[in-house]
């Protein structure tokens, strides 16, 4: 889960990292009100979304009078920000956050993650701040330190100081750095966050060390024991159709494609995917309903993969492994009945009583077209779907 | 002798109690696995599906030497029971639990490597759907008539993947040494490297078999290993090739984040270490079958 930067900011200020004097807007009113609150004569108004890259984007603003604060918070409240990782549809502005602007004499990049290949927490930082990680990995892979915490004991001072001094800090600011550092470690392992990255940590002009941005990320399999994040998640953030998947205990993610996928199992689930492509298809997404595969499940899937209006034919792939074909067969039967579908479904059993399963499939009179393997089942998914796009093209020239 | 698991393995159900671990019991005993009893804090003395159930691990491996463990223990809870497991002195645990949190792996991780190496257990999952070695044992919750005994050994990140392709051979009449659940976490008990080096010493597996997805630098890793260390020829499949990069897939692990994360790098690098690379889903089998010399 994302949270908000001035979320994420208010967390870790909570351990002990230092940021600027800041405060949340949901109108432009109450942003210039803010700044009043705030004092100092320059403020930046920045766009709360959960996405980065929201500078060049025109998300973040700097205002040197109340007239600019009304401004900025006018073109932003209400629109949707498109930056290189919100997708083309963007993600909608419902808050800023209004911040005292500082003066800054370096920026920092730093961010902690959960590094798979040690399978522990790692630090990242470079004297490169300001630029997103990936471009610094490729441009200046040289001014990266790498720090791997030892869970049992915790970052050590030691290991701080060694940032510090390697990143060039001055002896003078070493202990705010040090502390910076513990303070996020301290928020990631307290919290079960996944992602903590602060870029730009900043030195201000009267030597301060700032965390200027902030994102975290938590596990989704640990906010059982955090209430307090659990309620800092935002909605209005996610796509609609995942996150109605995912309160139904569906794992699901939107592609730009056109034929739905009902698969049980992740691997499988991608596998599918990756198959309809091979086929000359193109997958309109990514559904796990799970090893069960109930008829409830199946129905509810039905329902979430025809939400989406770009589906112009159905896959379900089934390996019944403990469950039995005949059984999942009831229940694509039973959904497709309730659904009153026009569009192609084609259905691929596998694995326990798959006879049966078929036999069901066929008596119910209803037009499934069935498939044995899974290529078959793909290249007959986008047969069917390219046959139906061809009859519509021809009825409507008539 | 298969790895890992063997007709002589002594198994214990941790939180056996639970539905679905009352029903995978049942089905692990008709298989012909030896559960010698389970674990359940406060309900020592009672029996399910008529094995013992105890209320710590030691004193279930005291009183029926087991050897072995399936963890069914809900995902708060999971981390603990590995743990209570490895210092009780099981040998081989297999955790089916899924949604464990990452730094509890983390710590039940670092907390395996307090024992030195030949007292520490061999873990596999989270997030899986066991081991089995057709024929023999199942350590798990798969369909095992979809196994036929043999002499492939399968590794796997992805439960009903695997029994694809478990199916696929079985249909071409090829059977399998042992499969290999690692499961779809970030944070895993054993790597691919970990059980490709198993396969390469075990006598009854003459070729590898490596189900991949995105996510992770493990096929990486695997590579780099089979190139320098393993013999026998190696296939591998990897799901997620109209993955976006950046979204979580089902498994929290298969989430492209970095370089070489990707299906289509990892099927390069997995390449150009040597591995046959099954282009697509449905040709695992008849991949497996190439690599063989066996017709297809």
């Amino acid at each position: 889960m994302d949270i908000h930067e001035y979320q994420a900011k208010e967390v870790l200020s909570n351990f002990g990292v230092a940021v600027p004097s800041g405060a949340l807007a949901y109108s432009p009113e109450q942003a210039a009100y803010r700044a009043r609150e705030l004092g100092g004569d320059r403020w930046i108004v920045k766009a709360q979304v959960h996405a980065g890259g929201r500078g060049k984007a025109g998300g973040v603003k700097l205002c040197n009078t109340e007239n600019e604060i009304h401004e900025a918070c006018d073109e932003m409240f209400g629109r949707r920000l498109v930056t290189h990782q919100t997708g083309p549809e963007g993600k909608g502005i419902y808050r800023v956050y209004v911040e005292s602007a500082v003066p800054i004499d370096r920026e920092i990049y730093l961010g902690f993650v959960l590094d798979r290949s040690s399978q522990r927490v790692m630090i990242v930082a470079s004297s490169e701040g300001g630029m997103e990680i990936e471009d610094i990995s490729a441009e200046r892979p040289d001014s990266i330190v790498r720090s791997i915490v030892e869970p049992a004991v915790g970052l050590q001072e030691f290991q701080a100081r060694e940032i510090a001094f390697q990143l060039g800090f001055e002896a003078k600011l070493v202990q705010q750095m040090v502390r910076t550092l513990q303070g996020c470690y301290a928020a990631f392992s307290n919290l079960d966050a996944t992602m903590v990255e602060i870029n730009p940590l900043v030195i201000t002009g009267d030597d301060r060390v700032l965390a200027l941005d902030a994102k975290m990320s938590f596990d989704d399999n640990a906010l059982f024991r955090h209430p307090q994040i659990s309620e800092l998640r935002d909605k209005s953030q996610e796509d609609p159709r995942e996150s109605r998947a995912a309160d139904r205990g569906l794992s699901y993610v939107g592609l730009d494609g056109n034929i739905g996928c009902i698969v049980n199992g992740a691997g499988l689930a991608m596998a599918t995917m990756d198959t309809i492509k091979l086929a000359g298809g193109e997958p309109a997404n990514f559904l796990d309903i799970g090893g069960g595969a109930s008829p409830e499940r199946v129905a509810k899937a039905f329902r979430l993969v025809l939400s989406d209006k770009n589906v112009q034919a159905v896959l379900v792939n089934i390996f019944a492994g403990i469950n039995r074909c005949d059984w999942v067969a009831e229940g694509v039967v039973q959904a497709l009945r309730e659904l009153d579908l026009e569009i192609p479904v084609i259905v691929r059993l596998a694995g326990t009583n798959v006879a049966e399963g078929q036999k069901i499939l066929a008596k119910s009179g209803l037009p499934i077209i069935r498939a044995t393997t899974l290529m078959e089942a793909a290249e007959r998914a986008v047969g069917a779907w390219q046959n139906d796009l061809t009859q519509n093209t021809k009825m409507r020239a008539v | 002798m298969s790895i890992l698991l063997d007709r002589d393995s002594r198994v214990i159900v941790q939180g056996i109690t639970g539905r679905m671990a009352r029903f995978h019991t049942k089905d692990m005993l008709d298989y012909g696995t030896n559960v010698v009893g389970g674990v359940v804090p406060g309900k020592g003395g009672e029996t399910v599906e008529g094995v013992p159930v105890f209320d710590t691990v030691k004193q279930a491996v005291e009183a029926t030497s087991a050897d072995a463990s399936l963890v069914f223990v809900p995902p708060p809870f999971a981390a603990d029971s590995i743990m209570e497991a490895a210092d009780a002195g099981i040998r081989y645990c297999v955790c089916i639990t899924d949604g464990i949190p990452a730094q509890d792996m983390i710590r039940v991780k670092r907390y395996m490597y307090r024992y030195p190496k030949d007292k520490r257990m061999v873990l596999t999952g989270p997030n899986c759907a066991g081991t089995i070695s057709p024929g023999k044992a199942l350590l798990g919750i798969m369909p095992g008539h979809i196994y036929l005994p043999g002499n492939v050994g399968i590794i796997g990140r992805s439960g009903t993947l695997g029994y694809e392709a478990a199916a696929q051979l079985k249909e071409l009449g090829i059977g399998v040494s042992t499969s290999v659940g690692i499961g779809g976490d970030p944070i895993n008990g054993s790597s691919f490297r970990d059980i490709l080096e198993r396969f390469e010493q075990d006598k009854d597996t003459e070729v590898i078999a490596m189900i991949g997805e995105i996510g992770g630098p493990q096929e990486a890793e695997a590579a780099e290993y089979i190139r320098d260390n393993i013999t026998k020829p190696v296939v591998a499949y990897v799901a997620g090739l109209t993955a976006p990069k950046g979204r979580t897939m089902g498994h929290a692990g298969a989430i492209i984040s970095a370089f070489g994360e990707s299906a289509s790098e990892k099927v390069e690098i997995l390449s150009a270490a040597g591995v046959t690379v099954a282009e697509n889903p449905a040709v695992i089998g008849e991949t497996i079958a190439r690599v063989m010399g066996k017709a297809a």
